[in-house]
């Protein structure tokens, strides 16, 4: 991480010759010996230890340097979370998406990020809806509906992918505004755009549009792939949303990803409400019913309402026949670590883990071992709950993905703690 | 672990992960129909089998105790090689010591449920350690072997475990020995593809396991294996723990009440209106806003 900002300068210095390039010839001005050097910033690759001698980077210790800092960030936050949000994804296909600092081009990173992103959020929250806009030739276009399925989104995207003209904020904005303007009063409103331009062309007064984002509570966050640009910081900053500036191709996807959890609840943004919602029953396979949704007859699966029995193909969706909105409840299960979130392990001193009588040889976990070879003690992390102790493999696995601690979860003692808490 | 580049793994080699229930007040209210020594040796047979299937298949067996879990055997460890069974046996005799030792309430009503949440976690950090180890390593799976009813208070962290083994790939089969069926092992097989079994007749168990559980996960796909006969998806309520299949959910944390509630006791939000009932809203212009 610290390579980043070290080379931060030294980027921006480039990336500003780079521009000046593009605008003559498109980045043909330079030798081809030329571009792979300046393209794939193979320095990047290497830090310096302690001896002044170059090395590739460490990645793991630097990758969990990077978890721990996403923790501490993900922890501080309160357990409201908007859990039901909104999202309309802007992306600019204007003639800036086309240049290929990013490889093959902006615009074919921008869609595969945003692919990866779509599957994460789905993942991550349940009953919230998507929907794509792309700014292109000065007007802003509406690529899919709000909808939850992840799939049909990303075929539509995958298939639009060409640029030409100008990008227009101001028009993207007001198309989103609108359409958001729609939607229940408890969802979470949010656009994160995914700015190529380092202009907006408007057909009036943008600040105008800004405040009426801002009226009708719509977080708006900007993620640039060129340089910082006034406008969308301002953007962000009236409408509490965030702007940063990718640098490669792995910090857009960081600075993306950070989206997909769910933002802190904030009351004035969205009314808290109770929503009565049904959780049918998945039938048996081969049984033979007629389908509300598509009116033919299917075999096997299949949901049934449990207020008036009839049958749904797919969940989440709203009945047919008497409008009760039916999920399944894993579905809904899926966001229930946001509300139990588990305790960050904590080091462990060099008191303890000097003493080899103190480490259990194991962890708990995984049963790797401890020592490094050679007998001594490796880095490891314990729970300060249940006082186990884990591997920093297991550590990031535990935080990110499995959202249980093993230890805790295998002693009755410390389980009525949370017993009580669910 | 015996390194992996000098194994050729191809894709009918199986890590075995399986779940032993131990709970002592279970087995004891099953004592006529199937003791835990039958049990075990149904159990042990099995893993003979699926040993000698293939020289590089790994058998792991984790104990899911009543009131703690623990690693009982690896096969791929050096004390696991020789004198398979009775190095098991041993250890879970020491286990099974343990876990009552640690029994602090005589009076328990009920079998009661085991630990069903921490062993699957154990499991799955057992399992990410060997994705861990490089591109090349046997195709993991986890078995239940699970009698003790549904512990409520345990839901969200099988749940979340499931969600962890799907992302990972890992199937989950249950083999379900008690009375009833599980809703939990019943959703965890239904969302990672795995396979759920709730046998007939416990006498011919081990038949059951070498049918149904000892297939590859290649070979499974030749297979007609047993087809779930229906999942239930009823969601808990967090008020009463009650199961129900029509609710109301708080728009903030998606915590689910079977009566309307005035604060919503996880997060504290304060509820403004009556409760929205999707079809009334007014300024709803979509009629199908989620279609899948
Ligand atoms: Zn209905
Ligand atoms: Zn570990
Ligand atoms: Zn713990
Ligand atoms: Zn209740
Ligand atoms: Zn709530």
């Amino acid at each position: 991480m610290l390579q980043k900002e070290s080379n931060d300068g030294e980027r921006r210095f480039n990336r500003e010759e780079e521009e000046e390039d593009d605008d003559d010839a498109d980045g043909r001005g330079r030798d081809a010996w030329e571009r792979t050097y300046a393209d794939e910033r193979s320095w990047e690759s290497l830090q310096e230890d302690e001896s002044g001698l170059l090395r590739p980077i460490d990645n793991k210790s630097l990758y969990h340097a990077q978890y721990r800092r996403r923790l501490r960030t993900t922890t501080a936050a309160r357990i409201q979370k908007g859990l039901i949000r909104y999202l309309y994804i802007m992306i600019d296909l204007s003639r800036a998406a086309g240049e290929t600092d990013y490889k093959p081009s902006r615009m074919v990173v921008v869609a595969r990020q945003v692919e990866a992103f779509i599957r994460e959020f789905f993942d991550q929250n349940p009953l919230s809806q998507i929907g794509i806009v792309t700014l292109k030739d000065g007007v802003a276009h509406s690529l899919t509906d709000l909808g939850g399925s992840p799939e049909s989104h990303i075929k539509v995207l995958m298939g639009k992918l060409t640029s030409s003209g100008d990008a227009s904020l101001q028009n993207g904005l007001d198309l989103v505004q609108s359409l958001l303007n729609q939607i229940p009063t408890y969802g979470h409103r949010e656009v994160l755009i995914l700015y190529s331009a380092l202009s907006t062309c408007d057909p009036g007064d943008i600040m105008e549009t800004v405040q009426k984002c801002k009226a009708s509570k719509v977080r708006c966050s900007v993620i640039g792939l060129s340089a910082e640009v006034y406008i969308c910081k301002y953007l962000c900053q009236e409408t509490g949303g965030s702007y940063s500036v990718a640098l490669d191709e792995s910090h857009l996807k960081e600075l993306v990803f950070e989206h997909a959890p769910p933002p802190p609840a904030i009351a004035e943004f969205a009314v808290a409400n109770l929503i009565k919602m049904g959780f049918p029953q998945r039938a048996a396979e081969g049984v033979i019913s007629i389908c509300s949704c598509h009116k033919e007859a299917k075999i096997g699966g299949g949901y049934t309402c449990p207020r008036c029995k009839a049958r749904i193909c797919d969940l989440p969706t709203e009945c047919q026949i008497c409008g009760l909105t039916l999920v399944s409840s894993p579905h809904l299960a899926r966001s229930y670590h946001h509300l139990f979130p588990i305790t960050p392990f904590g080091d462990v001193s060099p008191s303890v883990s000097n003493d080899p009588r103190n480490l259990p040889k194991n962890c708990f976990g995984c049963q790797q071992s401890l020592l490094n070879p050679g007998n001594m003690p490796a880095s490891c992390v314990s729970c300060p709950k249940c006082k186990q102790y884990f591997c920093l493999d297991c550590d990031i696995y535990i935080h990110e993905s499995l959202h249980n601690c093993p230890g805790c979860e295998s002693f009755r003692h410390s389980k009525s703690v949370s017993t009580a808490e669910g | 672990m015996t390194p992996v580049s000098v194994k050729l793994y191809t894709d009918d080699v199986s890590l075995l992960m399986v779940l032993i229930d131990t709970n002592p007040f279970f087995w004891n209210s099953v004592k006529s129909a199937l003791p835990f020594s039958k049990f075990l040796s149904h159990v042990l047979a099995f893993l003979n089998a699926i040993v000698l299937l293939n020289q590089l298949n790994q058998v792991v067996v984790i104990a899911t105790g009543y009131n703690s879990c623990d690693y009982i055997f690896d096969s791929s460890t050096s004390e696991g090689q020789t004198q398979r069974a009775e190095h098991l046996l041993q250890k879970l005799e020491d286990f099974v010591n343990k876990d009552e030792s640690l029994c602090r309430e005589d009076s328990v009503d009920g079998p009661g449920f085991s630990l069903l949440s921490g062993s699957l976690s154990m499991a799955l950090c057992y399992i990410q350690r060997v994705f861990r180890s490089g591109p090349l390593h046997p195709h993991p799976r986890i078995l239940c072997l699970h009698g003790s009813p549904d512990g409520p208070g345990q839901y969200v962290a099988i749940m979340n475990s499931i969600f962890s083994a799907q992302r990972s790939m890992v199937p989950i089969d249950s083999c379900v020995i008690g009375a009833q069926h599980s809703a939990f092992l019943q959703q965890a097989s239904y969302i990672t593809g795995g396979v759920y079994l709730k046998p007939q007749l416990l006498d011919g168990l081990f038949q059951y396991l070498s049918t149904v559980f000892a297939t590859d996960l290649h070979s499974r796909g030749f297979l007609q294996l047993p087809k779930p006969a229906g999942v239930d998806f009823r969601a808990s309520c967090f008020c009463h723990k009650n199961t129900i299949d029509m609710g109301y959910i708080c728009s903030v944390c998606l915590s689910i009440f079977c009566k309307h509630q005035k604060k919503c006791s996880t997060c504290g939000s304060v509820f403004g209106q009556a409760p929205v009932q999707d079809s009334s809203t007014p300024d709803r212009k979509r009629k199908t806003p989620m279609d899948a």
